[in-house]
């Protein structure tokens, strides 16, 4: 058995018994407990339409692209 | 936080039910387990002038939800463009065009899961842009984590309002991952991930190169791979304010590399007020087939200048108002207002006009109209 191969067969208990403890996982911040959580201001985009124009600004004047939290379309170069 | 903090999301949230339905009463929906997207309709108009070019139109966003399982929305964007940027009045004739976008979606909210589905269609004269868009999203461990997924196909036209006889197109692939993090009772992060697939004709028919100050028609390769990384968290300052944070890294195949920060400040400065300060810091090095005035040719040549190395400041806010009556059949509803300026200042990018490294400011605000129901 070649070693990346080793690796991953090892690894997979490993990521199974995480996959089954993850689901016993108890959420430490109750859903009662998420007032703050749940406030727009904690929103990475709390107006899509606002931030997909904000964002589309950029896209056309930047080569970066992606990973963002709203995609534009179309060219609108120039 | 009275009415402009009152999140108007609905929580369908089967196993918390009980104990939601208690705080819903206090702060609305707090259950963060899968939800729909909120309901609302944005009437927008944007304006941006900068470096010879300005872009102003309307935009609409509506979204309905359909027995707390389905999302339908529609969207409506416009660009009105008049152009005389560097690149135009160093090479070609100013020019007025106008770019609308047009957007429907579906989403579909199951158990823990939301799934979406988005179809956007944007036409110029000279530039057609179909995409299609698939997203799935799923909380875990009682809403602490969501993990998401998405994949977008894109089918570009290209024409040449100059040449009746060019046509090509674009092939573009999109692949997304994230997880969102709670961390705290006042902290998320989030992980975003996202590589991206060109294919077709990817320069502009109109932009020249420079071969020692002659001008030569652009020659970029066919194919474009680029990924991008985000992390991104908000905390919450109890019980007005809150910081956003976020910082992306971008590479891809052309030899790019680019570095995204910001930084947000929102703080709620009376029942009826809202106010963001924002502050966004770019960069980024030339493509290998850049160049801002080549000695020779070569095979791939590219004298755009969002291809060169340069770097921007945006610094701006938001100013929120939220109306204290309204009708009965509206939950909520603001009226903003948003505002940059932004500073592009290019390493090797030359006015020609001035043989000075070319900067500019631009001047970005929106209006906005939000309305909850």
């Amino acid at each position: 058995m070649s070693a990346p191969r080793y690796r991953a067969v090892m690894l997979l208990p490993l990521l199974l018994a995480l996959g089954v403890g993850g689901c016993a996982i108890e959420p430490w911040v109750k859903p009662y407990e998420r007032e703050y959580l749940a406030d727009p201001i904690m929103n990475t985009s709390r107006d899509p339409i606002a931030d997909k124009h904000r964002q589309h600004v950029f896209d056309t004047r930047e080569a970066a692209r992606g990973a963002t939290t709203s995609e534009g379309g179309g060219c609108g170069c120039n | 936080m009275a009415a402009i903090s009152a999140p108007s999301r609905r929580a369908v949230c089967p196993r918390w039910a009980g104990l939601a339905g208690l705080v819903v009463g206090l702060h609305g929906a707090v259950c963060a387990g899968a939800v729909l997207p909120e309901e609302r309709a944005d009437a927008m108009y944007h304006y941006y002038d900068g470096g010879g070019v300005r872009v102003t139109g309307p935009a609409l966003l509506v979204r309905k939800n359909m027995a707390d399982k389905l999302s339908v929305s529609g969207s409506y964007y416009a660009d009105t463009v008049s152009s005389a940027s560097i690149d135009v009045v160093t090479t070609a004739s100013p020019f007025k065009e106008k770019r609308s976008e047009y957007g429907a979606g579906v989403d579909y909210l199951y158990s823990d899961s939301l799934m979406s589905l988005s179809l956007t269609k944007s036409s110029e004269s000279d530039y057609v842009a179909d995409t299609l868009s698939m997203d799935i999203a799923q909380d875990l461990f009682g809403g602490m984590t969501t993990v998401s997924m998405g994949y977008s196909r894109g089918k570009d036209t290209v024409r040449d309002n100059n040449d009746p006889t060019f046509s090509d197109y674009v092939n573009r692939y999109q692949y997304r991952l994230g997880v969102s993090q709670i961390l705290t009772k006042t902290w998320r992060v989030n992980l975003d991930y996202e590589a991206i697939t060109d294919e077709g004709f990817l320069n502009s028919p109109y932009r020249s190169a420079r071969i020692l100050g002659a001008a030569v028609p652009e020659q970029y390769p066919r194919t474009r791979d680029s990924q991008a990384v985000a992390f991104r968290t908000v905390k919450s300052l109890p019980p007005h304010s809150a910081v956003r944070l976020e910082y992306r890294y971008f590479w891809d195949t052309w030899a790019i590399a680019a570095n995204t920060a910001e930084a947000a400040y929102n703080r709620y400065v009376s029942t009826a007020w809202l106010m963001e300060l924002r502050y966004r810091y770019y960069s980024q090095n030339s493509a290998s087939f850049y160049s801002d005035n080549f000695t020779q040719a070569q095979n791939f040549m590219a004298r755009d200048k969002e291809l060169s190395t340069f770097r921007s400041h945006a610094l701006g806010g938001k100013l929120t108002y939220a109306f204290q009556s309204h009708p009965s059949f509206l939950v909520k509803s603001t009226l903003n207002f948003a505002y940059d300026r932004i500073r592009f200042q290019y390493d090797d990018f030359t006015d020609v006009r001035t043989g000075a490294p070319y900067a500019f400011d631009a001047n970005v605000m929106q209006l906005f109209l939000s309305l909850w129901f």
